[in-house]
């Protein structure tokens, strides 16, 4: 998918990223004093999640559209084990991670064997599966989901179910990840992934095993899809069938549209964007989803760079 | 009488309740491929529109009375009428992008399509009435069949087959083929393309719509019924592929069926049989087994 491929001496300089990236931490640290801070980590669980997404679809031009079920998966792994076996919260957020990035190796080693449109739909089918498994097998609690699910003591000793200490863990956890994926995008690896969502030919006829790439693409997007799911868990203190839904996978793609596909700050623009939305909207029940449809009505017609990437534009500079 | 220890009746009818999602699969999978063939567009809206037919068909009755025969021929005309609009209006500026945009564009109709109608009739299903000639049973002798299954599964075979012949065996249909092969050289040649797209999606949206019809006495009418056989269809289409329209129409009644006998003899898989299928299809041929991959 073509998108807002940085020029290379916008590649080069990375100078005015870091002073965004700085912009971002502060509002991130700030914010809490103006704003709840439960709302503040869903939406960096969201936006972790959109950076995830946006890895394999700005950057690697895949279309996934199940990513749901890595995002849902992590959420029941993590708060299974916390509540029944009893880990510490790190160890939690690590196995939902390692999870979810088993689930994606097998997803994707099958999703990647077609490609386009019929990579969206197998991703869509496969999740679909995954569903429908996670409202049959009773671990996940079937219609009531894992409930009650404890925040626990990080590393045995920062009591989490204090909001302040949960709110400074998931901020960490997510930056950590943004920094990653931010690493990865302007590795070797990334510009690869860049080739091939270019002209996956004419990578293939320069020597590079193309499927590899995308299928390491799929699982670092998956792991971290689950590294959001598995933190959303702990936040809200449940894993239910919501996070799994194909609506969620639709979701992840319009925070991604509405922030910009292929910008480093657009998805974490869009999930703020549409979560504040569905705050605002909740009690008008199915407008929500009325809203959510007009968007990517007019964000495919007349806004296909987001927001970010509309800016990037303006400012001829990648973001 | 047993089969594998399972009541002859009860296997019957579960198999023809498998031949009647079957025949909804084919007639779903072979709109979308119509529609992708010659758009290169996968109609995420499909769903909605086949619960659009439902939904119209319903409201047309109890609001004004018309009868199931004159739903049936009016509401894939009232609903592909709205299809025209929406790529006149929408996906005919968006062929020169990426395949991708198309399939974001009709998700994002088909939320706003459901979420208005969830809206307005909630989440409940509503009854359709079966139509009188159809009430009642036929009895077989090893099972009872009611008339409406029957005809539902006859006329949506008549309606695949007609699809079929027109597209491999028409005129019109040979022109189809040419412009999904080539359409420049066919606009060059006199005819037009533009046009034939628009009344192609239509054609395709009317069938969705149509089909959505012949559900509403067997399913209840409700704004979610497109949004869980969509995702169902489009393990279908990976299944059979979209190259070939007679591929969409077998692979649909096969994988009902499938689906029906999986309902007999372990329930539990029935939802995600479909899926499993398409994996197994995944890893042995990858094109899908009447796809040529490009």
């Amino acid at each position: 998918m073509k998108s807002n491929a940085a020029s290379p001496t916008a590649a080069q300089s990375q100078a005015h990223v870091w002073v965004v990236f700085a912009l971002m931490v502060a509002v991130l640290a700030l914010a809490p004093i103006w704003v709840y801070p439960i709302f503040l980590m869903k939406v960096m669980c969201f936006a972790l999640f959109a950076c995830a997404f946006n890895l394999l679809l700005g950057f690697g031009g895949l279309l996934s559209f199940g990513h749901a079920m890595f995002l849902g998966s992590a959420g029941y792994a993590a708060a299974h084990a916390s509540k029944i076996w009893g880990w510490n919260p790190e160890w939690c957020v690590l196995f939902g991670t390692l999870c979810s990035a088993l689930l994606s190796l097998v997803v994707g080693a099958l999703a990647i064997r077609r490609q386009g449109i019929y990579f969206a739909m197998i991703t869509l089918a496969l999740s679909q599966m995954v569903f429908f498994f996670c409202l049959q097998i009773p671990f996940t609690g079937g219609e009531d989901g894992i409930q009650a699910v404890p925040r626990g003591k990080l590393m045995g000793w920062v009591d989490l179910d204090d909001n302040q200490n949960m709110y400074v863990f998931v901020l960490a956890i997510f930056l950590a990840c943004f920094l990653f994926i931010w690493r990865v995008v302007h590795s070797p690896f990334g510009q690869i992934l860049k080739a091939i969502r270019e002209h996956q030919d004419r990578a293939t006829s320069l020597g590079y095993d193309t499927d590899t790439f995308k299928l390491i693409a799929f699982v670092i997007s998956g792991a971290l899809a689950g590294t959001a799911g598995a933190t959303k868990s702990l936040v809200f203190q449940l894993a239910s069938l919501t996070d799994v839904h194909w609506t969620m996978s639709g979701e992840v793609v319009l925070m991604t549209l509405v922030g910009g596909m292929g910008t480093l700050f657009g998805p974490v623009v869009g999930a703020a964007v549409i979560v504040t939305m569905q705050n605002y909207l909740a009690h008008l029940g199915a407008w929500v989803t009325v809203a959510q449809g007009v968007i990517f009505v007019l964000c495919v017609l007349a806004f296909r760079r987001g927001l970010v990437g509309e800016i990037a534009h303006k400012l001829k500079k990648s973001l | 009488m047993d089969i594998f220890g399972i009541p002859l009746q009860a296997f019957m009818g579960q198999l023809l309740i498998g031949l009647i999602n079957g025949s909804f699969y084919a007639l779903l999978s072979l709109g979308l491929a119509v529609i992708f063939g010659l758009l290169n567009i996968i109609n995420f809206t499909h769903g909605a529109q086949y619960m659009l037919g439902a939904f119209v068909a319903y409201l047309s009755l109890t609001h004004l009375g018309v009868n199931y025969w004159a739903a049936l021929v009016l509401c894939p005309l009232v609903v592909g009428a709205t299809g025209v609009v929406i790529e006149r209006l929408m996906l005919k500026h968006l062929y020169k992008l990426d395949h991708l945009y198309g399939l974001l564009l009709t998700f994002g109709l088909a939320l706003v399509i459901q979420g208005l109608f969830r809206n307005e009739f909630g989440s409940s299903g509503m009854p359709y009435p079966v139509p009188e000639v159809f009430q009642g049973v036929f009895n077989t002798g090893f099972m009872f069949l009611p008339k409406y299954r029957a005809w539902v599964i006859v006329a949506s075979l008549v309606i695949c087959l007609s699809t079929w012949y027109v597209i491999e065996r028409t005129k019109l249909g040979a022109y189809l083929r040419a412009a999904t092969e080539n359409p420049s050289l066919v606009q060059a040649f006199g005819i037009n393309v533009p046009r034939m797209i628009t009344l192609t999606y239509g054609f395709g949206v009317g069938l969705a719509a149509l089909a959505g019809v012949m559900a509403a006495p067997i399913y209840q009418v409700n704004p979610t019924m497109g949004a869980d056989i969509i995702i169902v269809v489009f393990a279908v289409v990976v299944i059979g592929g979209m190259g070939s329209i007679m591929g969409s129409i077998v692979t649909g009644f096969g994988l009902g069926l499938i689906e029906g006998l999986t309902k007999v003899f372990y329930p539990e898989a029935s939802a995600t049989v479909i899926f499993v299928i398409m994996t197994v299809v995944l890893l042995i041929k990858p094109a899908g087994l009447f796809g040529t991959q490009k």
